[in-house]
């Protein structure tokens, strides 16, 4: 560490300049001769799309990628990184979407990690690393234990660890890569308090985002970025409306358009469902709702709050499971998920690439995964190649799957179409039942729309409708009812055009103020909004 | 982490399909054993073949080394180098003359009959390889490692051997009856395994080295104990012959060892071919093999999977056993008859990249060194160890994909794992076609 930065240090100024950063993948070019400059202490915010390049960018930044043409420099001098050991020794920090910490280790152990202090022979120096720990944690207020393990943290929580561990290392540059994607809306709030915080301490900040709210809410200058290019800058005061355009170049509608529900009788019924995981956690906890006919039903919920083994449990891939699910009243309860799956329910799993595809097989292949058994797709045992091509030449020209052919392997489709070919599938059987979990997950908005219009679309047919999601804006958007879900427990089932305050704070376990409940409706005996 | 590795490692979760926040979106840090398989099973041609090559420079190497005209030559290398340099190269393509002497064609036969001899031998070794292959190739696709041939070719080979001498039968059918004693013997042995890895979570790979212990010391208290296995009349453990009617006739009459059982072969790797490619089972093998959340998720009941999977391989790996039994040591079977074909084999299916076809010329091949090994310690005093060398080196560069690649300056490959285009370059086959029209036509879409 050279001495002009131990006093630039003190004073805690640093100017970052990417002049010209042109990245290329092959024939793809991430980053087209970007050029972005953060001033001292400021939050700027680097709005894109998945897709857009922004993570490439900060790779860059970071010395994890190098970049073919432009440079980094930081108070007007060059900078080479290497690899990101370099960028942290030049005062870089990054803070990941996914949290690079150990679980099993201490705060104090996972802030040290990397740059332990020993002591004679190799002792490592603890204390030193608590202290460091309390230092910057009673500077911001972060509350934090140096003594906690990670895996007892919050995700909230963790987050500030990753920011101590920056800190920690003299960072005077922040970049916080997609950091109220874990977050509840709660947290969230909490973070951009932090951020200004951090500010004020003289750090500069780079935001990445694709979250409108957030960007104006924080922000001090805006950049935006779409296909490798800045398309623009902008100022927080801009709207909503105005950033959108920006980010996808053309004006988008953020709601789907959709008419009144016209529910029918009461379709899907699930009465004190619990599920207990392989490790003997009560994950979902006496779960009891109802989807009629032509409704859909929205779960919202932060992560991991036991929304995936709700789903999971209705499809049958949860061996430890307790109360009644059942279908048309049919139970499905106990099903495999061959049987599930005959019953007529759709599933898009949350995962697209672990849990809904096989990324060596192609589209076609795809498309037969869950009916390679019988006819059409198959006859005495043997494979029905002629009628599998025509079938996916017909259903990707329905769901627009773009691609070099149904021979393509879809783990070379982008997220997007990946993703339709999911749908493609589920949508193609006589369907009883719909359950979409976090159906538009890191997918471009083109194809956003076109999801959702086609869970409306299935809606519309009649069909009851779950979608499972942790984004609020899609909860809303899509939703005729909300069953907010925390802690494995549904909070409370709420009418669709609940405000997001509410749903924010249920999300975070309140109760929903009085009258927002949806009593058990009067055509239904099912009991709704059951709190465990 | 500041090596130039790893851009390149870190490069493909953010090009194209989603970078911004995607990249986390994208994991495949499933389960590391899958990643693992696939890339065993995924590498491409080109890195089979040149994996034989650099093994062969390899052995070339050793040939070499070894060769005692080369070392002596080397002590006065200072005075006359050419010598070395002679030596070595008359070491070095003799073997290899040698080798191909004994194992394709023998140009110093005068009759054509006799020249042929040794390809036929080739493919006589090659036979139970590729039967083998196959089995471990098939179980390889579904996810599957079968180390457990040995075990699956002597309860093969006992119970092939076991009615091949203990009933009079007319011919085709007692020969029809032994071979499918045989496999179906193969097959439970290996069905034991699938069964108690779908039943109880147990990992194949331990089981199958624990079976082929026991079928080892069960087939050898069998061969030892009267009035089970052991030939009437002998106090060694060994079993009786089988009988004339129910062994393989030679294809080429008594002057050539290779028999029937090759067509068998060939009519197996017909089979696997179709069950593989074409039929609903193969399907869901390959689907539970390359991703075996999907395939649950998909309504296919993985853990049968499992259990076929293994009978099939294992009947497979029996039909080795059968045609070492039925064809090549008709005298009589003791229990080192499995000649480490069982674990060969697993060589095999690496080199055949676990496709039928593919396996069926790494047999051939592998018969090939087997068949030209001999001959090469006999003309020109090259330890056959060097064969066995060869094949171990093969099997190592093939599990070293980066190896062969910096060797040869090969491209890094792609699209090996879903979500992860290995290559930085392939983004470029699929953005031209996803991401300019996406702004284009979705915009017809919101009209």
């Amino acid at each position: 560490m050279s001495v002009e930065r131990c006093l630039k240090g003190w004073i805690g100024q640093m100017k970052l300049e990417l002049r010209g950063i042109t990245k290329r993948f092959g024939a793809l070019t991430a980053n087209d001769h970007i050029d972005l400059t953060v001033e001292p202490g400021e939050i700027h915010a680097l709005l894109g799309e998945n897709g857009a390049g922004k993570s490439t960018l900060m790779n860059v930044l970071y010395g994890l990628y190098r970049a073919e043409e432009g440079e980094i420099l930081l108070d007007d001098v060059a900078q080479h990184f290497a690899g990101p050991g370099d960028a942290m020794a030049a005062g870089i920090g990054m803070v990941h979407q996914h949290f690079m910490l150990i679980p099993v280790f201490t705060v104090a152990e996972n802030v040290m990690l990397g740059h332990e202090e020993t002591s004679f022979g190799g002792r490592l120096n603890l204390a030193a690393a608590r202290a460091k720990v309390a230092e910057i944690s009673a500077r911001f207020g972060f509350h934090i234990d140096p003594d906690a393990l990670i895996e007892d943290l919050p995700v909230g929580v963790q987050q500030r660890v990753e920011i101590i561990k920056a800190l920690s290392r003299d960072a005077e540059v922040l970049v916080f890569d997609e950091p109220t994607a874990v977050l509840t809306p709660q947290e969230t709030d909490e973070l951009m308090v932090i951020m200004r915080q951090l500010k004020e301490s003289g750090t500069s900040i780079v935001f990445i985002t694709h979250k409108l709210r957030e960007v104006r809410e924080v922000a001090d200058r805006i950049t935006v970025i779409r296909l490798g290019k800045v398309v623009g800058e902008a100022s927080p005061t801009a709207t909503n409306a105005e950033l959108a355009s920006l980010m996808v170049g053309r004006a988008v509608e953020l709601t789907v358009h959709k008419d009144e529900a016209s529910p029918g009788a009461d379709a899907f019924v699930v009465e004190g469902l619990s599920v207990i995981d392989p490790l003997g956690q009560l994950v979902v906890n006496n779960v009891s709702f109802t989807v009629r006919a032509g409704e859909i039903l929205a779960i919202a919920g932060v992560q991991g709050n036991g929304q995936t083994e709700l789903t999971e449990a209705i499809m049958g891939l949860q061996p430890q499971v307790r109360g009644e699910i059942s279908l048309d009243g049919r139970s499905l309860r106990g099903l495999s998920v061959r049987k599930v799956l005959d019953a007529g329910v759709g599933f898009v799993p949350e995962d697209r690439q672990e849990d809904g595809l096989v990324g060596d097989f192609t589209i076609a292949e795809n498309l037969m995964l869950d009916r390679s058994d019988g006819a059409p797709f198959a006859r005495v045992g043997t494979l029905q190649l002629s009628y599998l091509s025509s079938f996916a030449e017909q259903k990707s020209a329905e769901f627009d799957v773009r691609s070099q052919g149904i021979q393509t392997p879809v783990s070379r489709l982008s997220g997007g179409n990946q993703q339709k070919v999911v749908l493609a599938r589920e949508l193609s059987r006589d369907l009883r039942l719909f359950v979409a979990a976090q159906p538009t997950r890191g997918i471009d908005v083109g194809s956003i729309e076109f999801v959702h219009k086609r869970i409306v679309a299935t809606r519309d047919a009649g069909i009851p409708v779950i979608v499972v999601s942790t984004e609020l804006d899609e909860v809303t958007a899509l939703a005729d009812r909300i069953a907010v879900m925390y802690r494995g427990a549904i909070v409370g089932i709420v009418p669709g055009n609940t405000p997001r305050e509410v749903l924010g704070l249920m999300m975070a376990g309140e109760q929903p103020p009085a009258g927002t409940i949806i009593p058990p409706s009067a055509e239904s005996s099912h009991s709704e909004g059951v709190v465990a | 982490m500041s090596d130039t590795t790893t851009p390149v490692a870190a490069a493909p979760a953010t090009p194209p399909p989603a970078s911004g926040s995607a990249t986390g979106n994208e994991p495949d840090d499933g389960p590391r054993w899958h990643s693992v398989m696939r890339d065993i099973i995924g590498g491409s041609a080109m890195i089979s073949v040149l994996a034989v090559v650099l093994a062969l420079i390899a052995g070339a190497v050793l040939i070499a080394l070894t060769d005692e005209k080369v070392q002596a030559s080397a002590a006065y290398f200072a005075a006359r180098p050419g010598d070395l340099v002679a030596a070595v190269l008359s070491a070095i393509s003799g073997a290899y003359v040698a080798l191909f002497q004994g194992s394709v064609y023998d140009f110093r036969q005068s009759e054509f009959l006799a020249g042929i001899r040794p390809i036929t031998e080739t493919l006589t070794f090659a036979t139970p390889l590729i039967a083998a292959g196959l089995g471990v190739g098939l179980a390889f696709r579904v996810g599957l490692f079968n180390i457990g041939g040995r075990g699956q070719m002597l309860i093969a080979a006992a119970c092939a051997g076991w009615v091949g001498w203990s009933f009079q039968l007319p011919a085709p059918l007692h020969l029809v009856l032994a071979i499918l004693a045989g496999v179906v013997g193969g097959a439970v042995w290996g069905g034991i395994v699938g069964l108690l890895k779908a039943r109880t979570g147990a990992h194949e790979v331990i089981v199958t080295i624990m079976l082929n212990f026991v079928a080892l010391y069960l087939v050898m208290f069998l061969l030892r104990t009267p009035g089970l296995l052991q030939a009437p009349g002998t106090n060694n453990p060994i079993s009786p012959a089988v009988m004339p009617s129910a062994i393989l006739p030679k294809l080429f009459g008594p002057g050539f060892n290779l028999h029937w059982g090759f067509i068998v072969v060939i009519a197996a790797t017909v089979y696997v071919a179709y069950l593989l490619n074409r039929s609903s089972l193969g399907f869901k093998f390959r689907a539970v093999g390359a991703n075996p959340n999907a395939a649950r998720v998909a309504g296919i009941n993985v853990k049968s999977m499992y259990v076929y999977a293994m009978l099939i391989s294992g009947g497979l790996v029996g039909l080795a056993g059968v045609n070492q039994m039925l064809g090549t040591v008709t005298s009589g079977f003791s229990s080192g008859i499995d000649a480490g074909i069982g674990f060969d084999a697993i060589t095999v299916a690496l080199l055949g990249r676990s496709r039928p076809w593919g396996i069926f010329a790494a047999g051939i091949l592998f018969g090939a060194f087997k068949a030209g090994g001999f001959s090469m310690q006999a003309s020109q005093g090259v330890p056959i160890d060097i064969v066995v060398v060869v094949q171990a080196l093969i099997v190592l560069f093939i599990a070293a994909p980066p190896l062969i690649r910096a060797t040869f300056r090969l491209p890094t490959p792609g699209g090996l794992e879903p979500g992860k285009p290995a290559r930085p370059a392939k983004p470029a086959d699929t953005t031209p076609a996803t991401t300019p029209p996406a702004t284009t036509t979705t915009k017809e879409a919101v009209r």
